[in-house]
């Protein structure tokens, strides 16, 4: 299923790409309301959310560069020790910016 | 008491405005590689303020050639954003509380880290949607500001990533996640989810590994239930 590159195929293109996330965001609601909810669901539910940043943290922390895991690893260390978020970020963002920069 | 309102939605619009200023930064970095990719500057605004969902977007950009694979484009688009699926789930006990229209209408607003700060106020025991809805409202302003950006300013953009900025939304969702409730159970959750996110990395087809590693932690969840229920609400 190939179109050749053209104006109006970007237009469909754009118009796949809508459809397919808008049912990824709808569509997990829409399955749960068909599924009761008890306390293994539930358990299910709230072991899944936190494992869904989980799974998005640490293969960035595996696949990037050095500098991307110091930024994550600098981040958790001031989170926990300053429980100030955004200053634990800026902290993050500021090792990587310096390591990228004189290091590479 | 679950509710939408407009005090609660400006509330939301506001705690995510710091960050937007980094996804404007990213939108700039989209808008630049839609560009050079010769989409022209309506369809790239047209897809960030309908798709909304970078990675998806930044994939496709390098799928699109002479010859525009639409099948595969489409399964790319899924993979990446089949995350969107687990997170409107564990959503579900707080959105069954509004009407089905109001309920679909916030979740075309939902994204990572609005979703990331919602779901840890329900388990504080907030009820109050505004969050998500103000919060998506906020990172999509930013998202399709920052493509209009890259698509105007085609010169004297800095590299986002020496700036360190590529690591913003990584580093954040990582706040939330440390930001939460932390037991035995939770940390085994979180180590199952790990693991299996990167074996499907390495053994499973490619942009699976979100959903592998949720799933794999939300069955242990199932099977390891918590001793005490979550915070009553408010």
């Amino acid at each position: 299923m190939d179109l050749s590159n053209t104006a109006s195929a970007t237009f469909i293109v754009i118009a796949a790409m809508t459809l397919v996330t808008l049912i990824t965001r709808y569509g997990g609601v829409f399955i749960m309301s068909f599924v009761p909810l008890n306390r293994r669901v539930e358990g299910f539910i709230n072991g899944m959310s936190g494992s869904v940043l989980i799974a998005l943290i640490v293969p960035m922390a595996v696949e990037g560069d050095t500098a991307a895991s110091l930024a994550l690893l600098t981040t958790l260390v001031m989170v926990l020790w300053l429980k100030k978020p955004l200053a634990a970020i800026a902290a993050g963002l500021i090792v990587t910016a310096a390591w990228r920069y004189f290091i590479g | 008491m679950v509710k939408l309102d407009i005090k609660g939605t400006w509330l939301g619009f506001k705690r995510l405005l710091p960050l937007s200023m980094f996804v404007i930064a990213f939108g700039l970095a989209f808008g630049l590689a839609a560009a050079q990719a010769e989409m022209s500057k309506l369809e790239a605004l047209l897809m960030s303020g309908l798709v909304f969902a970078g990675a998806s977007q930044f994939a496709v950009l390098e799928l699109m050639r002479e010859e525009i694979p639409l099948l595969a484009i489409m399964i790319t688009t899924f993979a990446i954003n089949a995350r969107h699926l687990l997170m409107g789930a564990s959503l579900y006990p707080w959105l069954k509380e509004i009407p089905t229209a109001k309920r679909y209408g916030i979740l075309t607003f939902i994204s990572d880290a609005n979703w990331a700060i919602a779901a840890q106020d329900y388990q504080q025991g907030e009820r109050n949607l505004g969050i998500i809805l103000g919060g998506g409202l906020a990172l999509w302003l930013a998202w399709v500001l920052g493509t209009w950006l890259g698509l105007v300013l085609t010169q004297g953009i800095p590299n986002p990533e020496a700036l360190g900025l590529d690591m913003v939304l990584g580093c954040f969702l990582l706040t939330m996640a440390v930001g939460g409730k932390k037991d035995l159970r939770v940390l085994v959750i979180w180590a199952t989810a790990a693991s299996v996110a990167l074996l499907a990395l390495k053994y499973l087809p490619p942009n699976s590994h979100v959903v592998a590693g949720a799933l794999a932690g939300g069955l242990v969840g199932a099977f390891w239930l918590p001793k005490t229920q979550a915070a009553e609400p408010k």
